[in-house]
């Protein structure tokens, strides 16, 4: 026993995957969100004829959600650890109004300015960090004390005025586009940049894959049926390809926010998939007390976990004011709604523990879709709201009711 | 002492895998304390269940006669409406409410929907006098001591009209002096003609104050012995309840042991809330490579509290006491500097404090030194699994892949799992909390086997356990844990079940 014990490790496993049906019912939860997706541009586009994937279109819905996109981000990784953060709005209108204030009344360079901006945002969120984490008080009270807390600073730092006239660098982050002098936007050939980034995108997304599975296979781990395996890139690949053919046809190519969030998309799924960091915050959300005894350091984790959504509200706060060029009292209102709705239609548990990236992603884009469509169609915000409204309720109860009968048949 | 208050017959229960009760008979006399004796994990509790509607009807075989009277109680407010009221060892008191307001809950003095407050205040008074209690019924139950709550607890019973009142461990959170009181008050209950069972394992306070009592052993019905006459000795009692065969349960083992590995000396700790409550008393004991060393002791006795807090002082407050490694005193003050001097603790209570049931085999099984998986911060997830692939293989944990949530694998291979992880972090000490409990006995075997080939390995184990077959079966060296000290070190040729349950049962002085 004791020498299979010392060489176990260099013991692979043998692969036991089979069953087609019982393995994509095993993705269902996983795939499920895409499908629906996939499900809501398909309703769209039929009933707005063809209106819904429009090139110019597409780049509006990117533009117009991006913040709540990237908020998202921020949340599902909250939430995921356990706790939840309502002040985010609230957050990225202070930090608007600070970089307004800085340019405007300091005269700060527009360069200057975004940096003490995303460090206020740092510092904002090691406030309500500090308070969750080392002080012992739930999240739920320290964000909403903060929810109020930064709205209030946001008026009281702009003396209710609104600051508008940004400089133009400042303004490209929120509504800028990448080269748009290269081709003159009435010639109607596509924006090459856009097709460059789009084909490298998809080319390193299956570089990247391809060489997981090599490297799985060299060391001799299950991995997916190459079906499914094949099926999922090829996937990956029409959609990335798909959403460039659209933007390289649009008026103006890629919009820069577009760049600046799938970076941190990559990123961040990246941080929660294959980092110890990551890796300790699902440890942390999904049992607190054994985490705690693996030894992990279970304040840090929450600490810096606030911190870096202070810095990704900052960030959306300086896109947010960027494009509508003018920071205000009112700015960024219900943002945290929207971006803890995101995480949990894109099957974030509200227990911690289970959530992605790539899930709080489309859970956005399916509100955002909503929303574009609905105007579109001009169904008016009551009715949109009533909608969205069921829409988070039937998502998560479909989760939650998908859990209960994995569970049950356990029994 | 004709006529039987209670008479239950041919009781068995069974839960998926474990048959815990069978064919168990109970007959208590009107008008007498009668005590329940066992081991941990003899069916004591789970005989109350039954008897007091918490399994229901139909979900056990048997009779149950209660007041020559066949009951099938649906649930506890249904044995509640006969008379028959259980305390349990964990209080129910809710600590917001004032004493007054607990006595009277699901039970409220009302009229038309509105709480009688003046009624149920009065009424609440002169129940806490008759069980000796001078206290203000508005006061918060949270604001008094465990030894007044467990006394609220009885008036709560009272107010039900109790024939028949069962008593659950009720001392084994008292100090000396509330103990005595509260043994008075069921003797005075006696007198008044209220029948009372009594689980307990401190034999001299049933020597004390039961009449009779009934030995479980194994789910079974040992013998029922009269008190009355003083023959029965505690001796004579613990015979009964150790008493079984040890067959060839426990894989062959030849012990290679080394230097001492880790001291622990005079190490005091605190309860966590109650300050003031000494847990573990000046304990001292040490641990060798290669050896298996037991912790006996019952229910409460501060075994899992000793372990914790040596592992990082993860549990406890004011703790006082040295720790040495390979003769070096050290500081262990968190889990991660347990983890990095070497010491390593595996849960009794996996779910809750030993695996994230969410996430995978690989990752549980990396949990705990993910650091060794890791460059700068990013985690080799090809190695990793690997790693967790070998232990799968090595260790026999029964699931399709590395990647199978944690949370549907059965007991046994929950806990390989959780052995994995400890195993990869790769201690010296490890301590091993109820390594086998809620695991059948194929997989006991297999958890024996590996916990030898980490002593083999070189390895110092510490095993806690409730059942003493297993620590005879597989220790080296045992230590007997009674409220909070170390009563007794017993090699192992010289340990039997019944000196074990001496040194376990023994008073503090």
């Amino acid at each position: 026993m004791a020498s299979t014990l010392t060489d176990a490790a260099l013991k692979p496993a043998a692969p036991t995957l089979t069953d087609a049906g019982r393995f994509l019912a095993s993705r269902l939860r996983q795939i499920g969100i895409f499908v629906a997706l996939l499900v809501i541009v398909t309703l769209f586009q039929v009933l707005t004829a063809g209106k819904l994937l429009q090139p110019d279109n597409v780049s509006n819905i990117i533009v117009q959600n991006s913040y709540i996109l990237l908020l998202a981000i921020g949340m599902v990784m909250i939430i995921v650890a356990g706790h939840i953060d309502l002040s985010v709005g609230s957050v990225a209108a202070f930090v608007g109004a600070m970089s307004g204030i800085m340019i405007q009344d300091w005269n700060m360079p527009w360069w200057l300015a975004f940096t003490a901006s995303l460090v206020i945002g740092g510092l904002v969120g090691a406030w309500q960090g500090f308070w969750v984490a080392y002080m012992g008080i739930p999240a739920f009270i320290v964000t909403l004390a903060g929810m109020l807390v930064f709205r209030g600073l946001t008026q009281i730092t702009l003396e209710n005025r609104r600051i508008t006239g940004f400089p133009a660098e400042y303004r490209q982050l929120g509504g800028g586009f990448l080269f748009p002098g290269l081709f003159p936007a009435d010639t109607n050939i596509l924006d090459w940049t856009t097709v460059g980034l789009g084909v490298l995108a998809a080319g390193l997304l299956i570089g990247s894959q391809l060489r997981g599975r090599a490297t799985r296979a060299k060391l001799k781990l299950d991995d997916e049926p190459m079906a499914w395996f094949a099926t999922k890139l090829a996937f990956g690949a029409v959609v990335i390809l798909g959403l460039t053919y659209l933007l390289a046809s649009s008026r103006s190519g890629t919009p820069i926010v577009l760049v600046v969030l799938g970076l941190l998309v990559v990123t961040y799924s990246a941080v929660m998939g294959n980092s110890v960091f990551g890796r300790h915050i699902y440890a942390r959300g999904g049992n607190l007390q054994a985490a705690q005894l693996s030894g992990v350091n279970t304040k840090k984790i929450d600490f810096y976990l606030f911190v870096n959504m202070g810095v990704l509200a900052a960030l959306a706060g300086l896109i947010f004011t960027g494009r509508l060029n003018s920071a205000g009292p009112g700015a960024g209102n219900l943002f945290e709604l929207d971006a803890i709705a995101a995480a949990f239609i894109g099957g974030a548990a509200v227990t911690g523990g289970v959530g992605t990236v790539i899930g709080a992603i489309t859970g956005g884009l399916i509100m955002g879709v909503l929303n574009n469509g609905m105007s579109l169609l001009g169904v008016g915000s009551d009715y949109q709201q009533f909608i969205k409204g069921m829409v988070l309720l039937l998502a998560v109860g479909f989760d939650v009711f998908n859990k209960r009968r994995a569970s049950s048949a356990l029994k | 002492m004709t006529e039987h208050i209670l008479e239950m017959r041919g009781i068995s229960k069974t839960f998926p895998g474990v048959k815990a009760l069978s064919d168990v008979n109970l007959a208590v006399s009107r008008g007498e304390v009668h005590a329940i004796c066992g081991e941990n994990g003899a069916g004591k509790s789970t005989l109350m269940k039954v008897l007091s509607g918490v399994y229901p009807h139909g979900t056990y075989e048997g009779d149950i006669r209660f007041e020559s009277v066949a009951v099938s109680f649906k649930d506890i407010k249904d044995s509640e409406h006969s008379g028959i009221v259980i305390i349990h060892q964990e209080l129910a008191l809710s600590p917001y409410l004032s004493v007054a307001e607990n006595i009277f809950l699901g039970n409220e003095r009302s009229s038309r929907g509105f709480i009688d407050w003046n009624e149920t205040n009065v009424e609440a008074a002169k129940l806490l006098k008759r069980v000796g209690l001078t206290l203000n019924p508005v006061v918060r139950a949270g604001d008094i001591g465990v030894g007044k709550q467990q006394l609220v607890e009885i008036a709560k019973a009272l107010s039900k009209n109790v024939k028949l009142l069962i008593l659950d461990e009720p001392t084994a959170a008292l100090n000396d002096e509330d103990s005595a009181h509260l043994l008075g008050l069921v003797k005075g209950l006696r007198d008044e003609g209220v029948t009372s069972i009594i689980i307990s394992h401190k034999l001299n306070e049933i020597r004390a104050i039961a009449d009779s009592v009934t030995i479980l052993r194994d789910g079974r019905t040992i013998e029922t012995l009269s008190l009355h006459d003083g023959s029965v000795t505690e001796d004579r009692i613990i015979k009964g309840m150790v008493g079984r065969e040890l067959k060839n349960r426990y894989p062959e083992r030849t012990p290679s042991i080394g230097d001492e590995i880790l001291r622990v000396e005079d190490w005091t700790v605190h309860h966590p809330q109650e300050h003031s409550r000494v847990v573990v008393d000046r304990a001292n004991l040490s641990v060798r490579a290669g050896e298996i060393v037991g912790i006996a002791g019952l229910m409460g006795a501060g075994r899992t509290e000793l372990a914790m807090s040596i592992f990082g002082r993860s549990y406890g407050s004011n703790i006082s006491g040295k720790l040495y490694k390979d003769g070096k005193e050290i500081s262990a003050r968190t889990v991660s500097e347990a983890i990095r001097h070497g010491i390593a603790y595996a849960t009794e209570d996996r779910k809750r404090y030993g695996l994230n049931l969410l996430d995978d085999i690989k990752r549980n099984i990396s949990g705990a030194a993910l650091g060794k998986l890791a460059r700068r911060g990013w985690v080799d997830s090809g190695r990793e699994a690997v790693v967790a692939g070998g232990y799968r293989t090595s260790m026999n944990i029964k699931a399709p892949s590395v990647t199978s949530v944690t949370g549907k694998l059965s007991g046994g291979n929950q806990q390989k799992v959780v052995l994995s992880k400890w195993m990869f972090a790769d201690p010296d000490v490890l301590i091993l909390d109820e390594p086998t409990r809620g695991i059948d006995v194929g997989a006991k075997y297999e958890i024996y086997t590996i916990i030898n080939s980490l002593a083999a390995q070189g390895k110092a184990v510490v095993v806690i356990s409730s059942e003493l077959p297993e620590l005879l079966g597989i220790c080296d060296r045992i230590y007997t844990l009674a409220e909070g000290s170390i009563t007794a070190e017993v090699p192992i040729g010289e340990a039997t079940p019944e000196l074990l349950m001496q040194h376990m049962t023994k008073e503090k002085d």
